[in-house]
C-alpha cells in the first residue's frame, strides 16, 4: 500500500511540527487567558530558545541534558523580564498601546540579535547533539529526532496539566483567566501569577525552539515569525485561552500544513493556514473548544 | 391604544432563566414603573424590547406593530428609546454631540452632502444643533454642552443619558434605574425632571427604578417582577400592600415599607 | 459653503507648502533619493489617513492595511502594462480604479469579518493581510508580468510632486470632510460604544463597513501612487511589517487626528531614512534596533498617542475651515 504508507509518513511528519506548534501555541494561550493580551513577541521567545540552544551546544558543548533545563530556565527569565519591563507599565493603556509594544519587543529581539557583533541576519546551522537514525516500520519510517519531539512534548504536556489543574498556582491562573478582579479580591497576587504564566509560557516555547533546531537545523533570528503567528492561529483554532485546545490546534495545523506541502504545492502551504484561520473565525471563532458566544 | 403589549416572554442563559413567560402591557401615555430585587430580570425585559437579546418564545408588539426579527438599530425609527443602567454615553463626543448624533442618525444627509457641504447639509446640520440646543436647555445641561460627558457631575450624566433618548423623537421611553447611585438631593431633582419630561413630551414610559420615591411617585401603574415572572401588578397603593412584593424585597411579611 | 470654502485656511496652507516644496525641489538642493523619500511620506500619510478612518475613528483593529495597500498597487501597476500608461492623464484613471479596487475587496472581506470582536478582527485581519502577500508571491501563475515573488518591474515613473502631493491634499480633504460629518460622528459613537449607537438608530454595521471600505480605498490610491513612484513591486514590501508601518504612524501620531497622522507620516518616514543616512557606516544596523525602543517609550509615554483627537487649528484642519 505506497499511498497509505506515504500519507502515514507525512502525517508523522505533520505531527513533528505539530507539536511544536503546540508547544508555541500553549504560550499564547495562557498569556491570552490570563491578560487577553496577544503577545507578539512570543513567537521571538521561541526563536531565542533555538539560539540560546545552539549556543549551549556549539560553543559550550553543555551535554544535552543540561541544554533543555537551562534553555528553558534562559526563556522563561526572557518572558518574565519582557512583562515586568514592557507589558506591566501598561497594563491599564488602550489595548492597542501594548500591541505595538510587543511588536516592538519583538522587532527589537529580531534585530538585536541579527547585528553582526551579537549573531548575524544569516541562517546558522543548527548542531545537533547526536546523528540522526530512522526506525523502520512497517508502513512509515519515525527518526529518533520525531520520538524525542513526542516525548518530550507528551511530557511537558503532562507536567503541565499537573500544573494547572493541581498545584495552588494553576488554580489561580485559572481563576485569573476567568475573572481578574474577583481573583484579586480573594487575596490572588495577580502580578505574581501573571508574571508565572508568562514564565511557564516562554520555558515551553523555548523547549519548542530547542526541538526545532533539532528537527529543522538551520536557525535564523527571523524564524519566529512565521511559527509564532501560524502557532497563534492554532490557539485560536482550538479556543483561544483553552489548554488542550492549543495542543489540539498546534496538532491540526502542523498536519495541515505538511499535507499541503506534499500533496498540493509547498508554495500554497501558509495560505491554507490562513484558509483554515478565515472559517475558524467565520464559523466559531471561539474555536473548537469554545463556548458558543452569543455575539449579539 | 396599548403602546406596548409583551406576551409570554422567554430568555434563559446558560441554564438561567432570566425572563419567565412574561405578559404585560402599557397603555399609550401611561407611566409604567417596574420593580423588583437585583437580578429579577428587569434589564434583560429591556433587552428583549430593544432587540438587543432574541426572546426564546413568546412576542413584543409596539403600538400593534410586532417587533419579530426587527434589527435593533431599526427600533429608534419605530418610536423606541432608551437609557442605560450603566451610563453609556459617547465619551470621545462632547455633551451636545451626544444629542445631535441621535437626531442626525434620524434625519440625515447622504455622502455627497457630507463630502461637499452643500446647502443641505448646512441646514440640516444647523436644524440638529438647535434641536439638540434645545433639549439640553430643556435638562439645564447648556453651559456644559461643550464638556466631554465624563467630566460631568453624576447627575448630570444620567441627565444628558434621559436627554439622548428623548433626542430621537420616541413615543416609548424605556429608563433604565435612572436614580442609580444618587444621593436624596440629586433623587428629588431627578424627580422633578422626570415629571417635566412626562407633562412635556407627553410619552409612554417604562420605568426600571430601585428608589421607591421616584417609582412610586411617577408611575400610572407598577410591575413587580422576581426571578424573571410577573408577581404583582396593579396601581403603586395595591403594589405597596402586596404581600408577595413585600416577601421578595424584605423576605419578611411583618416589615412594611 | 462648498467643498473649497469650508476648508479655505487647509487650502492655503496646502498651496504655500506646494509652493515651498516646489522651490526645493527645483533648486537642485535635493537628491533624487530625497526627493523620492519626500513623495513616499506624502503616499504613508495617505495610506495612514485611511487606517486611521478605520480604526482610530471607528475603532475596527486591523492589521492587513498592507494588503490593500498592495492590490492597489498591483492593480495600478496590471492595469498600467495592459493599456500602456505612460503619462499623468492616463494614469489617473488607473489610479482611481485600483482606489475602487482595493475598496471593493475591503467591502467583500469587510462584510464577514467586521461583525467580529477586536481582537478576533485584528486576527482576521493579520491573516489576510498575509494571505494576500502569499497571493503576491505566487502571482506569476496568474499572469507572468506580476512578477511573483521576483517582482513586477518596469513600471514608468509617473508619479511626481504634483501628483503625489494634490493627490493626499484632496484625500485629506474628503477624509476631513467626511469626519466633521454625521458619518465621522457615527464612526466615533460607534467606537465609543457600538451597542449604544445601534439604540439610537445608527445602523454600526454598515457604518462600520464603509469606513473600512473607504479606508481601503485610500490604501489603493496610496499602493497606486507608491507602484508609479518607485517603478518596481515587491510583495516583500506588503507584508505584516508595512501594515504595522502603518499602524504604528496612526497609534503614534494619535487616534482619530488627522493633523496627527499628517505629522507622524513625515516623522515616521523621516526616522527610518534619516537614521539610514544619518548613521555611519558602522552603526547602520543598529537602525531596527533604535527604532522598536522608540516605539516602546513612545507608548509607555503617551499610549493615545501624541496628538489624540486634537486637530490643529493652524492647518485648518479643524471641524469649520
Amino acid at each position: 500500500m505506497e499511498t497509505l504508507s506515504y500519507v502515514l509518513q507525512q502525517l508523522i511528519n505533520g505531527l513533528q511540527l505539530g507539536a511544536v506548534y503546540a508547544l508555541i501555541a500553549l504560550g499564547y494561550t495562557m498569556v491570552y487567558g490570563v491578560l487577553r493580551l496577544i503577545n507578539f513577541a512570543h513567537g521571538d521567545i521561541f526563536m531565542f530558545g533555538a539560539f540560546t540552544a545552539y549556543y549551549l551546544i556549539a560553543k559550550w558543548d553543555v551535554p544535552i541534558y543540561l541544554v533543555f533545563p537551562i534553555t528553558m530556565a534562559v526563556t522563561g527569565t526572557l518572558g518574565f523580564l519582557i512583562e515586568k519591563i514592557a507589558y506591566k507599565p501598561l497594563r491599564s493603556a488602550p489595548k492597542i498601546a501594548l500591541l505595538i509594544t510587543a511588536v516592538g519587543v519583538s522587532l527589537f529581539l529580531e534585530y538585536f540579535l541579527s547585528l553582526n557583533s551579537l549573531f548575524t541576519p544569516n541562517y546558522i546551522g543548527f548542531p545537533r547533539p547526536f546523528e540522526v537514525t530512522g526506525y523502520e516500520l512497517p508502513l512509515f519510517t519515525v527518526t529518533n529526532v520525531q520520538i524525542i519531539i513526542f516525548a518530550v512534548t507528551a511530557l511537558s504536556l503532562v507536567l503541565l496539566y499537573l500544573l494547572i489543574y493541581h498545584t495552588k498556582h494553576g488554580r489561580a491562573m485559572r481563576a485569573l483567566s476567568h475573572d481578574q478582579e474577583v481573583a484579586s479580591l480573594m487575596g490572588i497576587p495577580v502580578d505574581g501569577i501573571i508574571s508565572f504564566t508568562f514564565i511557564v509560557g516562554a520555558a515551553l516555547a523555548g523547549l519548542g525552539g530547542i526541538l526545532y533546531g533539532f528537527a529543522y537545523p538551520q536557525i535564523n533570528v527571523f524564524m519566529g515569525i512565521m511559527p509564532g503567528i501560524k502557532s497563534f492561529i492554532a490557539a485560536v483554532l482550538g479556543g483561544i485561552g483553552i489548554i488542550h485546545g492549543a495542543v489540539l490546534g498546534g496538532l491540526i495545523i502542523g498536519v495541515s500544513e505538511v499535507f499541503v506541502s506534499a500533496f498540493l504545492s509547498s508554495t500554497m502551504r501558509d495560505g491554507v493556514i490562513f484558509f483554515i484561520l478565515f472559517l475558524v473565525l467565520l464559523l466559531k471563532p471561539s474555536g473548537i473548544f469554545g463556548k458558543w458566544i452569543d455575539k449579539v | 391604544m396599548k403602546a406596548l403589549e409583551a406576551s409570554g416572554l422567554k430568555k434563559s442563559f446558560g441554564g438561567v432563566q432570566a425572563v419567565d413567560d412574561l405578559t404585560f402591557s402599557v397603555e399609550e401615555h401611561e407611566t409604567l414603573g417596574i420593580i423588583g430585587p437585583n437580578g429579577a430580570g428587569k434589564t434583560t425585559l429591556f433587552n428583549l424590547i430593544t432587540a438587543i437579546y432574541k426572546p426564546d418564545a413568546g412576542s413584543v408588539t409596539l403600538f400593534g406593530e410586532s417587533l419579530r426579527g426587527v434589527p435593533a438599530h431599526r427600533l429608534s425609527h419605530l418610536g423606541i428609546a432608551r437609557t442605560f443602567q450603566n451610563l453609556r454615553l459617547f465619551n470621545s463626543l462632547t455633551a451636545l454631540q451626544n444629542l445631535t448624533a441621535p437626531i442626525l442618525a434620524m434625519k440625515g444627509y447622504g455622502l455627497n452632502a457630507a463630502i461637499f457641504k452643500g446647502h443641505r447639509y448646512v441646514s440640516i446640520e444647523r436644524s440638529a444643533e438647535e434641536k439638540a440646543r434645545t433639549i439640553l436647555d430643556f435638562f439645564q445641561l447648556s453651559a456644559k454642552a461643550n464638556l466631554a460627558p465624563n467630566n460631568l457631575p453624576y447627575g448630570d450624566q444620567r441627565k444628558l443619558e434621559i436627554a439622548r433618548a428623548l433626542c430621537t423623537g420616541p413615543r416609548l421611553l424605556l429608563i433604565d434605574e435612572p436614580g442609580a447611585g444618587m444621593n436624596p438631593k440629586e433623587i428629588r431633582d431627578l424627580l422633578k425632571i422626570l415629571r417635566q419630561v412626562k407633562e412635556h413630551f407627553r410619552l409612554t414610559i417604562v420605568l426600571i427604578e430601585h428608589q421607591m420615591g421616584l417609582v412610586m411617585n411617577l408611575s400610572d401603574r407598577v410591575l413587580a417582577m422576581d426571578f424573571g415572572e410577573k408577581i404583582a401588578e396593579g396601581t403603586p397603593a395595591e403594589i405597596k400592600k402586596d404581600k408577595r412584593v413585600i416577601e421578595a424585597y424584605l423576605g419578611d411579611e411583618s416589615i412594611t415599607c | 459653503m462648498s467643498f473649497f470654502s469650508s476648508a479655505k485656511r487647509f487650502l492655503i496652507c496646502s498651496a504655500i507648502a506646494y509652493l515651498l516644496l516646489k522651490g526645493l525641489f527645483l533648486s537642485g538642493l535635493l537628491t533624487q533619493y530625497i526627493q523620492q523619500i519626500i513623495l513616499f511620506s506624502f503616499i504613508a500619510i495617505l495610506t495612514s489617513l485611511g487606517l486611521n478612518v478605520i480604526y482610530g475613528y471607528t475603532g475596527q483593529f486591523s492589521l492587513g492595511h498592507a494588503a490593500f495597500y498592495g492590490i492597489g498597487a498591483y492593480t495600478a501597476a496590471y492595469l498600467g502594462a495592459l493599456f500602456k500608461v505612460d503619462s499623468i492623464l492616463t494614469f489617473l484613471p488607473v489610479l482611481c480604479l485600483a482606489g475602487a479596487m482595493a475598496g471593493c475587496v475591503g467591502y467583500v472581506v469587510g462584510v464577514p469579518i467586521l461583525r467580529l470582536r477586536d481582537d478576533f478582527l485584528a486576527i482576521a485581519t493579520l491573516g489576510f493581510g498575509i494571505f494576500v502577500k502569499v497571493l503576491f508571491d505566487n502571482s506569476d501563475r496568474v499572469s507572468e508580468v506580476l512578477g511573483g515573488s521576483r517582482g513586477f518591474i518596469g513600471i514608468p515613473k509617473i508619479v511626481n510632486l504634483e501628483v503625489a502631493f494634490f493627490a493626499m491634499v484632496f484625500l485629506i480633504l474628503v477624509t476631513r470632510n467626511l469626519i466633521f460629518s454625521r458619518y465621522g460622528l457615527f464612526w466615533q459613537c460607534i467606537k465609543d460604544d457600538e451597542l449604544a449607537s445601534t439604540a439610537f438608530g445608527i445602523n454600526t454595521a454598515r457604518m462600520k463597513l464603509m469606513a473600512f471600505t473607504y479606508g481601503c480605498v485610500l490604501a489603493g490610491v496610496g499602493g497606486a501612487l507608491y507602484a508609479y513612484l518607485y517603478s518596481f513591486l515587491h510583495p516583500s514590501n506588503f507584508d505584516f511589517l508595512r501594515s504595522i508601518d502603518f499602524l504604528i504612524i496612526v497609534i503614534v501620531g494619535g487616534m482619530g487626528s488627522i493633523t496627527g497622522t499628517i505629522y507622524a507620516g513625515l516623522l515616521w518616514v523621516a526616522l527610518i531614512e534619516g537614521l539610514r543616512i544619518g548613521l555611519p557606516a558602522q552603526v547602520l544596523e543598529f537602525r531596527w534596533v533604535l527604532i522598536p525602543l522608540f516605539l516602546i517609550i513612545v507608548m509607555m509615554w503617551k499610549p493615545y498617542g501624541l496628538l489624540a483627537r486634537k486637530e490643529s487649528k493652524f492647518l485648518g484642519l479643524g471641524g469649520n475651515g
